[in-house]
């Protein structure tokens, strides 16, 4: 929850909500992108970004190499496996 | 230490071992004391123990346990609350896993749905919502909880709510707020802190000038840090730097992620929905002032604690548990009498057992410190099964 996790946005599905679709580590899920969009970042621009999300929200960009860092101890603290098991268990789907 | 073998940039975290080495043995106050840092955030808490840094560093520093884990502050009376409120007919409450398995005063959430309740896991709130919006029949409740890292993710929530003109939908605030509780930590008699590892994700979003009181008021440094255990022993020298500097300033060694200024749109999303509480109850803290916010009364149709009458009961810890003392790092935590006994991770008393990222649970996953639990037998036999 605290700790977030790495994505990277594939495509935007609500331009109005600022909702996108990211794919964590081959999982897809639509997320809030609202965080990261600004004057100098506009909705579109978000597509290709690496971002952190924190409970399905973007709360920050960051670069490729920091992403894969982050993916690699987020796997060690075993977050990623119970990010993904809660994305999983999101009894909505 | 067998979790250090397989950590990456040994080498680069040797040498910086060495330098916290070499820096600690020139600090005044390390003759007669140990130097207390206290890493206020459980994710760092979380890291410092699966890397066994703890152990890597040299006796003269000792790394306090902060109270960053909103899962593991949470009092029982405000889990009662989630429980009456999730017993109702009509309400589908939904939560975030960590919280299911919190001990209230009669049961948890998990317990509460083994009962009946209709007690649902969501990864994040706009699932909540979409639940709301799939059953127009029912009440659905989030159970917002966290530091300012969540905050801004079920104040973005309401606002969509309110924008798809969504009225089954509301949420229950645990929201916590960093700043007030370090005050009361510096506050706090029984504790002497000569520096802070400052929370990683809350910058992210609330940028570092609003820990600059640390600085100028109690005259101690903080040093806003990265979670991988190169970022922590690279900020732990930070710290002791100013300590030996004769500093007292905000330095920030996570920048990669944490603007100084925070997140704009994150911030403006809560000083809409939210604001302050005049108090809040924290588990084994007791009450702090301006620890919690809540829900503004432009968004009361939102507010489950508006929505649905809730006991609202303070209820004591119980008497064997030193969760307050362990959150104020006071005691270690296999010096709580249940720790390993009565507490586990599989049958916790206290929720500092809940989450991975509790100091209690932490030191039971991964062992703790050897020459800690050396003094503890029993202890090293619970860590190890
Ligand atoms: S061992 Fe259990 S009761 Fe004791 S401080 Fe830790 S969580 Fe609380």
């Amino acid at each position: 929850m605290c700790l977030g996790i790495p994505g990277r946005i594939v495509k935007i599905d609500d331009h109005l909500k600022k909702l996108a679709t990211v794919d964590v580590s081959g999982v897809r899920r639509q997320v809030n992108i609202a965080c990261i969009v600004n004057e100098t970042h506009s909705v579109d621009d978000c597509v290709g970004d690496w971002v952190l999300i924190h409970v399905g929200f973007a709360m920050s960009r960051i670069d490729e190499h920091e992403a894969a860092e982050t993916l690699k101890i987020l796997t060690e603290l075993g977050e990623v496996q119970a990010e993904m098991e809660s994305m999983r268990l999101s009894s909505v789907h | 230490m067998k979790y250090t073998d397989e950590f990456r940039d040994r080498e680069k975290a040797k040498i910086l071992i060495k330098e916290i080495n070499k820096l600690a043995a020139t600090i005044e106050i390390a003759r007669t004391r140990p130097i207390n840092i206290m890493e206020v955030c459980g994710g760092h808490t979380h890291s410092i123990f699966r890397y066994g840094l703890e152990g890597m560093l040299p006796d003269a520093i000792e790394l306090v346990h902060g109270p960053g884990c909103p899962v593991c502050v949470l009092p029982m009376g405000r889990v009662d609350d989630c429980v009456s409120i999730a017993e109702r007919p009509e309400v589908i409450f939904t939560t975030f896993g960590d919280a299911m398995r919190v001990p209230g005063s009669k049961k948890s959430l998990q317990q509460a749905k083994a009962d009946g309740a209709d007690v649902r896991m969501v990864y994040s709130p706009m699932d909540a919502l979409t639940l709301a919006r799939k059953n127009p029949d029912r009440e659905v409740v989030f159970f917002g909880l966290g530091f300012e890292t969540t905050m801004p993710s079920t104040a973005l929530t309401v606002l969509q709510a309110e924008a798809d003109g969504i009225e089954n939908f509301s949420v229950f605030c645990n929201h916590i707020t960093i700043v007030p509780t370090i005050k009361a930590i510096l506050d706090s008699p029984d504790l002497h802190l000569d520096g802070f590892l400052g929370p990683g994700h809350v910058s992210m979003v609330i940028g570092t000038a609003p820990y600059k009181f640390i600085a100028d008021f109690y005259k101690r440094p903080m040093v806003v840090a990265g979670f991988e255990p190169l970022d922590v022993l690279q900020s732990i020298w930070m710290v002791l730097k100013q300590i030996k500097d004769g500093r007292a300033e905000i330095e920030n060694q996570y920048a990669r992620i944490v603007p100084e200024a925070g997140n704009n749109a994150a911030l403006a999303a809560v000083g809409k929905v939210y604001e302050l509480r005049e108090f809040f109850e924290w588990r084994g803290l007791g009450s702090i002032d301006h620890s919690g916010v809540k829900v503004r009364d432009d968004y009361a149709r939102f507010d489950a604690e508006r929505k649905f009458a809730i006991p609202g009961v303070k209820i004591a810890d119980p008497k064997s548990c030193q969760c307050g003392e362990v959150l104020k790092g006071v005691i270690k935590p296999w010096q709580c009498k249940v720790f390993g006994i009565a507490c586990t991770p599989e049958m916790p008393l206290g929720a500092l057992m809940v989450s991975s990222e509790g100091a209690c649970a932490a030191y039971y996953q991964y062992g703790g410190v050897k020459k800690h639990t050396a003094a503890r037998p029993d202890a090293s036999v619970a860590a190890v099964s």
